[in-house]
């Protein structure tokens, strides 16, 4: 099953912009190719060209040292090409079997007994919890990307190529992940592995190649040096801001004895403290119950018993609504941010005008207009006034989400502030964080990025199928413990600790 | 009412739905696929009349019926053109397209109006009409009424039972899904819109042919009928036995009216006849309860096992629409 790739000056432009200039990359066989760079450096249009969504303007495709004409994915199906989209290209109403075999050339009888057998086979070869008959929209982002790679081994791929496989998957499911790429490979299969975090290529890939505004701009060999690929992929060297302390202030919001229901989860008796000027972090696999507590705590859900107080001002915010929050100077930032977060149609500019809210019937043009260019100056967002703010990247979405932020602000919820950003765009995005921090307000945030956690929070609770820990000083936690946690072990010991304090 | 009686009117039942099935199922293909074909009230009647018109002047029922599928076929080729290769809003052509047929059909109708033409005879199956009860019941239909039944089973078979069913589902869930898996969308959203739409052009010439015969212009009655089409197939789920369902009912409620009417001296006739549309309405309703909030709240205070029966008849009562239904799709 052994396929060398071969990508042979790849051009392929988008109206003025030149997504990939001329690209050339060799693969080998059997091993875990490592694709970095930055949003928009042009990793998923290659990716796109080798299987097949886009044809490129020039440029060709060998695979083992044979042109391969690949116009659609079709093609690429053929050539033993297949690919793991960023969102699992499945179909989420069907049952795992009808999706496992939908798009499989055969008779016109589906064959569900053997296709059946099949998926249950590959499942339990690499350790897979997967129930043929359930249904695709109950399970996890991780297990629907397990589903899809044990799709594309039985439609016969011997290239595989993973676009940012490891954004919204659990620890313990990245792990099996790696593992099963790592089996793959041993067994020939030529791995793509598309990334812009640099501790998964680093602790995955036998060879990484580095993008840079649609071009190579340089290729390594573990033992990968962080900073020579950070250095590639930006062309400049670019630093984490070292940790600092801040002395907790007052107490911003003070949650007592909180009990939230969903359909799935139930939470109870939670309290937590927020300070002032401190970042709380929120650890979990999805669906465990962050979400559901830190949407109370902006007041989009009603807690079943509880209280919720903004302490600052005496306030007992129990059951009021979402806009008593928001007056109270409570923030909140979802993670879907054009679905929940922005207007889909309207520009930057028009943005800013609708956060300011303003007097009068009429939009003052002049003062619109010196604000956005004001905003999109101070928070380095790539757009001008008049760019819809759908066409963004999503790094630059999210600066102009934190941009519409108005202030004074006492308390900010962000729920995956970095999700899908390249570091730089995280590390800016977290500069802006801690300035407000600075300024007095207090940080909430989820995130699924355990070192983003640990780096940024200065405390954490950590959900667990609807239970959460005491706070937990960061400082105490490293990784594993926290991975440990999530997945459900080591609760005995902070729960004892907690019960003698 | 006498058991005799009573057969006859839901063998009666039964034919009077057989138009109504023809046209949910034709739809229910192509909003499978992911293409709403909304000018299913304006075709209907345009059939209805084209089909008579061609039965009446060739004395052929065959060529009556097969110039309702092609004028179906050509209706729904108009949608799939707009929608799929120029991207324009099906929603918009379609309700174009609604009320372009049926002016269309009742000008080009004048001059067959009130003429007596064909009409597709019953075709008692030889043995099984013998049988009591059954016999009359489904055997002594006439043909389009026995095969608005296989089209309902085969529906079935076809979307949930075979390969190509299965990638038509695809294609009207998440075409960018099933392109990448190497589906034709483009070419398969074609093929099955107009083939949803001959389907559905049958319709006209059952009603004109057979169940009411004839071409009387803007009184004959099925004005209205195609947009209930467009309820049912919601209703249904999108789901051939649960649309037939839909199609029963409705034949029944409309049956109710005229047979209550007379017991009814005191209420305007116009109550009954109108009743048949919010009834439809309640129903819809009661199915998708398992989607409100509430229900799924107070299912979560239930123990273990009944939850988890009881959430499997919601969620199989449920209706999800084909995600991607009415919108385009651009490969590439």
């Amino acid at each position: 099953m052994d396929v060398r790739v071969e990508l042979r000056d790849i051009e392929k432009s988008f109206g003025p912009v030149k997504a990939n200039a001329g690209i050339s990359l060799d693969i080998p066989s059997g091993s875990i190719q490592g694709i970095l760079g930055e949003n928009g450096a042009g990793k998923s249009t290659l990716m796109k060209v080798l299987s097949g969504f886009i044809r490129p303007d020039s440029g060709r495709i060998l695979l083992d040292g044979k042109a391969a004409s690949i116009g659609s994915p079709a093609d690429a199906i053929r050539a033993g090409v297949g690919m793991l989209h960023q969102d699992p290209l499945d179909f989420p109403p069907l049952r795992l079997v009808d999706d496992f075999v939908l798009g499989r050339p055969g008779g016109i009888g589906p064959e569900r007994r053997s296709a059946a057998a099949e998926l249950a086979r590959l499942a339990g070869r690499f350790g897979f919890a997967l129930d043929p008959e359930g249904y695709v929209d109950a399970l996890t982002v991780g297990e629907r990307q397990q589903l899809e790679i044990l799709r594309l081994l039985w439609i016969g791929a011997r290239v595989l190529i993973l676009d940012e496989p490891t954004t919204g998957i659990s620890l313990p499911q990245k792990e099996k992940l790696f593992a099963t790429l790592r089996e793959l490979a041993s067994e020939g299969m030529t791995v793509l592995f598309v990334s812009h975090k640099l501790e998964d290529v680093e602790a995955l890939c036998d060879r990484a190649a580095v993008l840079r505004q649609g071009c190579l701009a340089g290729e390594a060999e573990p033992p990968f040096s962080s900073e020579a690929l950070v250095s590639l992929m930006f062309g400049k060297a670019v630093e984490l801001a070292p940790k600092r302390r801040l002395e907790p202030g007052r107490s911003v919001l003070a949650a007592k004895g909180v009990c939230l229901e969903s359909p799935r989860l139930r939470i109870q008796d939670l309290s937590l403290c927020v300070r002032s000027g401190e970042v709380i972090g929120l650890a979990g696999m999805e669906g465990s119950g962050q979400a559901l507590f830190l949407g109370a705590c902006a007041g989009l859900a009603r807690p079943v018993a509880g209280s919720f107080c903004l302490e600052a001002e005496g306030l007992d915010m129990t059951g009021r609504s979402h806009l008593d929050y928001k007056r109270a100077g409570v923030a909140y930032l979802p993670a879907a941010r054009l679905e929940q977060a922005l207007v889909p149609g309207l520009t930057l500019g028009e943005h800013f005008t609708l956060a300011e809210g303003g007097r009068g019937l009429f939009v003052d043009r002049k003062a619109a207009a010196k604000l956005a260019e004001e905003r999109i100056a101070a928070y380095n967002i790539k757009g001008r006034p008049e760019s819809r703010i759908e066409e963004l990247s999503g790094g630059n979405q999210q600066r102009a989400l934190l941009a519409l932020l108005t202030s004074p602000l006492s308390l900010i919820l962000v729920e995956h502030p970095t999700r899908g950003l390249d570091i730089e765009s995280t590390i800016y995005i977290w500069g802006k964080l801690k300035e407000r921090c600075a300024a007095g307000s207090s940080i909430v945030f989820i995130s699924s990025d355990l070192d983003e956690i640990l780096q940024y929070s200065d405390r954490v609770l950590v959900f667990f199928a609807g239970r959460a820990s005491p706070p937990l000083d960061a400082a105490s936690l490293d990784v594993e413990r926290l991975g440990g946690l999530i997945g459900g072990k080591g609760w005995d010991e902070i729960e004892g600790k907690a019960g003698r304090a | 009412m006498t058991g005799d009686v009573l057969i006859v009117n839901l063998a009666g039942l039964l034919a009077s739905a057989a138009p109504l099935i023809f046209a949910v199922i034709g739809e229910t293909i192509s909003e499978r696929a992911g293409v709403i074909n909304l000018s299913m009230n304006g075709m209907i009647l345009l059939s209805a009349m084209g089909s008579f018109s061609v039965a009446l002047a060739t004395g052929s029922l065959a060529a009556g019926f097969l110039a309702g599928a092609a004028i179906g076929a050509l209706v729904a080729l108009v949608v799939a053109a707009a929608g799929i290769s120029l991207r324009q809003s099906q929603v918009a052509v379609g309700f174009v397209l609604a009320l372009l047929c049926r002016d269309l059909s009742y000008f080009l109708g004048n001059p067959v109006m009130g003429q007596v033409g064909p009409r597709l005879p019953p075709a008692p199956i030889p043995l099984l009409a013998g049988l009591p009860v059954a016999g009359p019941l489904l055997f002594r239909q006439d043909l389009m009424t026995y095969l608005s039944l296989l089209l309902v089973a085969g529906a079935w078979l076809f979307l949930f039972k075979t390969r190509p069913g299965l990638v038509l589902r695809g294609i009207g869930e998440k075409p960018e899904a099933a392109y990448a898996r190497g589906a034709r969308v483009k070419a398969l959203r074609y093929l099955y819109t107009v083939l949803g739409g001959a389907i559905a052009g049958l319709a006209g010439p059952i009603y004109s042919l057979s169940v009411k015969a004839g071409w009387k212009g803007s009184i004959s009655g099925l004005d209205g009928l195609g947009w209930i089409v467009l309820s049912i197939t919601i209703f249904g789920g999108w789901k051939p036995f649960r649309a037939a369902f839909g199609c029963y009912l409705f034949a029944l409620l409309q049956w109710l009216g005229l047979v209550l009417q007379p017991l009814l001296p005191g209420l305007p006739s116009q109550v009954l006849q109108v009743a048949p549309f919010p009834l439809m309405i309640l129903t819809l309703l009661l199915v998708n309860l398992g989607k409100a909030e509430w229900v799924e709240r107070s299912l979560a205070t239930l123990p273990g096992p009944a939850r988890r029966r009881l959430s499997r008849v919601l969620r199989a009562l449920n209706a999800t629409p084909p995600a991607a239904l009415g919108t385009p799709f651009e490969e590439d």
